[in-house]
């Protein structure tokens, strides 16, 4: 049977680039079929009916024709447009770092609805009044177990011994865990990691997070915690995440 | 490339390759220019390619708002006709031009060459922000009116740049957002229905 020429799809819009006079390129998240590129016809004049909702961090649906390379948005209707996001410097930055990363890390047309779920939920609490940088932390390691990346924390991905709790271990991005204190030895791109923060590692890994959000990380472990996802994160990727550096400079105050 | 012309070097095909390479032109209009200008007389072709080079060489962008122009400071920045206690911050160049067409304001321009792209690596530091900074302190501007676009991005570029001018003391305002001349109630976004309703005016 062929493929039916236009379908319908709930997408969230992560990436965007300019093409010709007025189109876009878009790059989406989809409920149903992963990353997709599409093209957004005439969208940037202020006529358009695509207008807003095919906007960055924008959560509609979408209805598309395939094209011979490129499918075409046809018609758009908003689902969530995250205004609290859009409207708050901080906010607008943290989704955009989000947006990033999942489309660093996925490949296209590859469905996932954990993912898509993940990605709504991390948006909904960023336009909520909790704890923006711990919902962060959330996503990101949610997103590395889907990615097939799921940080090691209970045994030592060197020798698979159980390891000990509630001590200072190192976690090692190469082995994508904490490491024991024999298998260190060998590893010198280790990084150092407190009790504490082994524990709320953990927490958010086996959880829906809604606790820990309820509270937020002290600033302290978040840094840490951060700090420690982030240098994983760019040894998957081979390379810095270009909107991480953006959140490093307005935490210090731009 | 499936450009469905073979690159032998030849001046015809470097100029196709040329003429491809420009943003909006595909490999079709890039052979049809390449065969007009191969039967186009030669003062045409020469014309052509001096202004091309003009460009390259005597347009440059002005030292106070930057702008593109031929002349440093740039017409705009001279012009004694202007109001200097208001500057009008645009993402580009065609957006400066867009505003001047309608001829309702007589400030002066900043032109930042960008907005704000974190996820694509465009920081402060990539548009003309500090430019914008050194020039407003101890000028006369009491007023930095923000024209970025209404995209993600040029309302990101926005809030950052209140944040930065908050301190200066000086008055920062927005372009109105709202509902564009005739367009439908029915297919605008919600930011866009909620900026009209929040910024609504007495009839
Ligand atoms: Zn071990
Ligand atoms: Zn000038």
């Amino acid at each position: 049977m062929p493929q039916p020429r236009v379908y319908e799809t709930e997408a969230v819009v992560i990436r965007k680039m300019n093409l010709g006079e007025a189109d876009r390129l878009l790059t989406l998240y989809t409920s149903s079929l992963g990353k997709l590129r599409a093209v957004a016809k005439g969208v940037r004049r202020p006529r358009s009916k695509l207008g807003g909702n095919v906007e960055l961090l924008t959560c509609s649906r979408l209805m598309l024709a395939r094209g011979r390379n490129l499918d075409i948005i046809t018609q758009s209707q908003s689902i969530d447009s995250f205004m609290a996001i859009k409207t708050d410097l901080q906010r607008t930055s943290w989704g955009l770092y989000v947006a990033e990363l999942v489309d660093r890390f996925t490949p296209e047309r590859q469905a996932s609805r954990a993912l898509f779920e993940l990605l709504l939920k991390t948006l909904n609490r960023l336009a909520g009044d909790g704890a923006g940088e711990t919902a962060l932390r959330y996503f990101e390691i949610h997103l590395l177990e889907l990615a097939g990346y799921r940080p090691q924390l209970s045994r030592c991905p060197g020798c698979n011994r159980e390891l000990p709790l509630s001590c200072r271990l190192s976690f090692s991005p190469v082995a994508g865990g904490l490491l024991c204190m024999k298998c260190r030895a060998g590893e010198p791109e280790v990084i150092s990691l407190s009790a504490d923060a082994i524990r709320m590692l953990g927490r958010l890994q086996d959880s829906d997070g809604e606790d820990v959000l309820k509270t937020g990380l002290s600033q302290a472990l978040n840094a840490e915690i951060g700090g420690v996802l982030q240098e994983y994160i760019s040894y998957i990727l081979e390379g810095r995440v270009r909107s991480a550096a953006w959140l490093r400079q307005l935490r210090n105050g731009v | 490339m499936k450009s469905g012309f073979s690159s032998d070097g030849s001046p015809v095909s470097r100029l196709v390759e040329a003429f491809h390479k420009l943003p909006g032109i595909g490999p079709k209009v890039a052979q049809r220019l390449t065969y007009h200008l191969l039967r186009a007389p030669v003062e045409e072709a020469r014309a052509l390619a001096e202004a091309i080079l003009d460009v390259k060489e005597k347009i440059r962008l002005c030292s106070r708002c930057f702008n593109i122009t031929d002349v440093d400071p740039c017409t705009f920045c001279e012009d004694e006709g202007r109001d200097r206690t208001i500057v009008c911050v645009v993402e580009k160049p065609l957006d400066l031009l867009a505003i001047e067409r309608v001829g309702k304001y007589k400030g002066l321009y900043h032109v930042l060459h960008g907005a704000l792209a974190p996820n694509e690596g465009v920081g402060p530091e990539g548009l003309k922000v500090r430019e914008l900074l050194v020039r407003l302190q101890g000028s006369p501007v009491r007023e930095v009116i923000l024209a970025t676009n209404t995209s993600l991005e040029g309302e990101t570029t926005a809030m950052y740049l209140q944040r930065v001018l908050s301190p200066l003391g000086i008055r920062v305002t927005r372009l109105a957002r709202g509902l564009p001349f005739g367009a439908d109630l029915e297919y605008a976004d919600d930011l866009t229905l909620s900026t009209a309703i929040e910024g609504r005016q007495p009839v």
